[in-house]
């Protein structure tokens, strides 16, 4: 093998004559990471709110015992694509989207390592997702939940074309999200500036590459699962059909050996994009670097150790439940260092509490209920209570919107300054971070009592039972505020996109390349770069400027 | 105030430990439930402190701490602690909850079908759906199977659920304390009619669950009135029988519940509706739009056979 040459976008891409000026053309052709980092966030608003319609159908089925409003079959197409657009379409494309877009200019680069396959991925996976949809027009969308448990999801039980579409939806999604995680190994790893060492990237560019190999780790065995399931339905191969000799628990060990890394794979770059942030707002450097870079490594680690606690009440044995308990119980380890070490970096610091902060903050609150919860699945006999019942619900929700998307949010309004050249008003801002925190702990807090009061999940409807009628209607209430505030933050976006104040290249009085930019970055990211010998090379810049010696 | 007290007295819920393994399970969750409350206000009672005392002053940079070693000591060896301290505890419940089942027989074997369960006796070969009897004061051990997909048994007063995977044999332990009707639901999505996969649970003492048990073995009795002989006639004469059994009686089918002591159960299609003439009437005349996807297809009967069916099967105590 021959050195690595990488192709540089200025001189070796072929010109397509686009010019910026020719709207959608120009967007549909682009290789630049910013643009396809953009369009990433853009593919994952669109899907974000279908999804969220399909959660407010299926809420208001759920508000009143008895009811009558979706049927069931409506019902389990309804909460099986919520869960896999969320999960695949929405939070997927955002830590992409943050990814591509802050990869490179965090680390001194002026493109991707791979500009086409850049653009290939985002496409393939935006593919994906129509084709996904499309199944509602051929008959219905698949109805087996997101994790599609054999041997339901068999030809013999599942007779129409959703489960098919799910399988090719899926695939074409993880060779998106696949391929961008190479980009992203090898731009890290290549495309730095000439004098950033590894020691100095910025944590959230760590976490990218963490989880970028994460990602090739993980998606492996769904494929493979999606294919074999497909052969199972198209050519009768009966991997998962027991009465064939197959085995329904070889789906549940492929699913959850991806499922499980996955759920790190939506929440390693908020982690990322949250240390970043409270550094900024606390005008201190993150505490302890390499502890948070290790646990982030170790969590990466110990993914793909945990999954069968999943399947603890499967009947699996007192020995491999042990196991998978002790393996998971680390992971809240690995974890709790996080929080308190951001905490830390806050303790003695100068804190201001934009919206960003102000989302990192509820973000230590939410994510520890929702990690809290983690761990009484990692107790054996907990999880043989709850599992599979509104108190999962909850969890999952307090971990993939407490967490993952409180970091996107908290990333959203720290990085929208420079990704549009203006400001959003800190006072709208913070209406929506109320609107948001109040109407999420609404919809969620009580499916927690929900799950312990006997209410399983995925039910489509339920009996009058004293309690339920009340705390479902009380979730429901608190659904309907969450779909408000989305709609409130997509105006809030459009406007000021247009209208708002334009940003300074450095509105945050930041600490890393990309703020040394123009908002929005040319096309050429950098002119020069500073020497780096910190992981806040920009904040190295400015004192040095100031003629501040500098402390570190 | 009073309607809050009354509903928050009658909810059903998994601390109400109705069993042995759930009291072991429910010791260990207060445990940690008070583990993570400390963790939790912990985490909220820094994040106050903070955010209160070190609001932004306007042009001083702060000290640039980078690390302390103890504070990253107890960071990790004090959680590590903690999730030690649960290990032992999982370990020690679980072995002195779910024990491995050895060559024992089970007591009663439930196997999940979409959308019921049906429940066999072995000692006194007895059949019998979604009324689940089981006897007080008494180790049982329960097989649970699977007739088609995955399905999950859980009672939340009794503690630990577990999932009947099709293949598979898997087994539960209980003891139930005391006498009483306990409710449940399968917890694994099964299909269209999961919501309507609830579990009845009917704990007796000996005495009465012997009584039971031998009633039950007993075949259907013979109807007397004339709708109930015709009703018999048109039952064992349409596909009725071929999916139904009613014990002493040609209909032998296994793909639908056992009806044989129909009448004596005190709900129909497992939880869904109250066991009346009324219900079983609606329930014939148009299965598929009282549950809508279970494997009971639409039938066109008039209204005699109807009547006729009804009176057959009321007879079945």
């Amino acid at each position: 093998m021959g050195p690595v040459r990488l192709p540089r976008p200025q001189s070796e891409l072929p010109n397509l004559n686009v010019s910026n000026d020719q709207g959608l053309l120009q967007w549909i052709s682009t290789v630049d990471h910013k643009q396809i980092g953009v369009m990433y966030l853009l593919f994952s608003v669109l899907f974000l709110c279908i999804g969220g319609l399909a959660a407010l159908l299926f809420r208001i089925q759920l508000a009143l015992p008895n009811n009558n409003f979706l049927g069931p079959e409506m019902f389990n197409q309804l909460f099986t694509m919520h869960g896999t657009t969320m999960i695949f379409f929405v939070l997927t494309p955002a830590i992409l989207g943050f990814s591509v877009y802050f990869t490179p200019l965090m680390i001194g680069a002026n493109e991707m390592a791979f500009p086409r396959l850049n653009a290939f991925s985002l496409w393939i996976a935006f593919f994906g997702a129509l084709l996904l949809y499309f199944s509602f027009l051929n008959g219905g969308a698949p109805d087996g939940g997101w994790f599609n448990y054999a041997p339901l999801n068999e030809k013999q039980y599942a007779s129409g074309n959703g489960i098919d579409y799910y399988c090719i939806g899926l695939l074409l999604g993880g060779i998106g999200t696949t391929s961008t995680a190479i980009n992203l190994i090898v731009t890290i790893l290549k495309c730095r500036a000439k004098t950033m060492d590894m020691r100095h990237l910025p944590v959230f560019v760590w976490m990218v590459l963490v989880n970028s190999f994460l990602i090739l780790a993980a998606f492996p065995a769904i494929n493979a699962a999606l294919c074999m399931l497909l052969l199972d339905r198209q050519l009768q191969a009966h991997f998962f059909d027991p009465s064939m000799g197959g085995s329904p628990l070889l789906w549940q060990h492929l699913f959850w050996l991806f499922g499980h890394p996955e759920v790190y794979i939506l929440i390693l770059p908020s982690f990322g994009i949250l240390s970043e942030v409270f550094q900024v707002f606390s005008r201190k450097p993150i505490f302890g670097y390499k502890l948070l870079v290790g646990s982030g490594i170790v969590i990466a680690l110990l993914a793909f150790g945990v999954w069968m606690h999943h399947m603890f009440a499967a009947g699996l044995g007192i020995t491999i439940n042990g196991f998978f308990s002790a393996s998971s119980l680390l992971i809240g380890v690995a974890t709790g260092v996080k929080i308190f070490s951001w905490i830390a970096t806050m303790w003695g610091g100068s804190l201001r509490f934009t919206t960003a902060m102000m989302f990192a903050c509820a973000f230590l609150v939410e994510f520890t209920i929702g990690g809290l919860s983690g761990i009484s699945f990692a107790i054996v006999p907990i999880d043989w209570q709850l599992t599979d019942t509104y108190y999962v619900v909850a969890h999952i929700h307090y971990v993939f919107i407490g967490g993952s998307l409180f970091g996107l949010l908290a990333g959203l309004f720290y990085w929208f300054p420079k990704m549009s050249g203006r400001m959003i008003p800190e006072r709208n801002g913070k209406i929506f971070f109320w609107l948001f925190v109040i109407g999420f702990n609404m919809t969620f807090l009580v499916q927690h009592a929900l799950g312990a009061m006997g209410m399983s999940r995925r039910v489509y409807t339920y009996p009058d039972i004293p309690g339920y009628g009340t705390l479902n209607f009380i979730s429901t209430c608190g659904a309907f505020i969450m779909g408000m505030s989305v709609l409130y933050l997509l105006y809030l976006l459009m406007k000021n996109k247009r209208h708002g104040k334009e940003a300074p290249g450095d509105p945050w009085d930041a600490y890393t390349l990309e703020w040394m930019t123009t908002s929005p970055p040319a096309l050429k990211n950098f002119g020069a770069l500073p020497p780096v010998f910190s992981e806040r090379p920009f904040r190295d810049l400015k004192t040095e400027r100031l003629g501040k010696k500098n402390i570190n | 105030m009073t309607y809050t007290c009354q509903i928050l007295l009658t909810i059903q819920s998994v601390f109400e430990s109705a069993t042995v393994e759930a009291e072991k399970v429910n010791a260990l969750t207060f445990r940690f439930i008070i583990a993570g409350s400390f963790i939790f206000l912990l985490v909220v009672g820094l994040l106050i402190y903070v955010s209160v005392k070190f609001r932004a002053k306007p042009d001083a940079e702060p000290i640039q701490v980078r690390r302390n070693k103890k504070a990253e000591v107890a960071m990790i060896g004090i959680p590590f602690l903690m999730v030690a301290f649960f290990f032992y505890l999982t370990i020690k419940t679980m072995e002195a909850t779910e024990p491995p089942v050895q060559n024992q027989k089970p007591d009663i074997i439930i196997v999940g079908h979409q959308w019921w369960w049906e429940a066999r006796y072995p000692v006194k070969n007895v059949v019998t759906a979604n009324e689940i009897h089981i006897p007080v004061q008494k180790k049982v051990l329960l097989q649970l199977n699977s007739g088609d997909v995955i399905h999950d048994w859980w009672v939340p007063s009794f503690g630990p659920k577990m999932d009947m995977v099709p293949g598979i044999n898997n087994y539960l332990w209980l003891y139930i304390r005391k006498p009483g009707i306990y409710e449940g639901t399968c917890s694994e999505f099964c299909g269209v009619q999961h919501a309507w996969m609830r579990i009845r649970v009917i704990a007796q003492d000996t005495g009465d669950f012997q009584r039971w048990l031998t009633a039950e073995a007993m075949p259907a009795l013979q109807p007397i009135t004339g709708p109930a002989r015709s009703g018999r006639t048109i039952f064992m004469g349409l596909t009725c029988a071929g999916c139904h059994t009613i014990k002493g009686t040609v209909a032998m089918g296994r793909a639908g519940p056992d009806l044989t002591h129909l009448a004596s159960r005190e709900t129909l299609l497992s939880g869904k509706m109250e066991n009346t003439d009324e219900n079983l009437e609606k329930w014939l005349s148009h299965p598929q739009k009282i549950k809508p996807g279970a494997h009971m297809p639409d039938f066109i009967f008039n209204k005699d056979t109807i009547t006729a069916l009804v009176a057959y099967l009321h007879t079945l105590q």
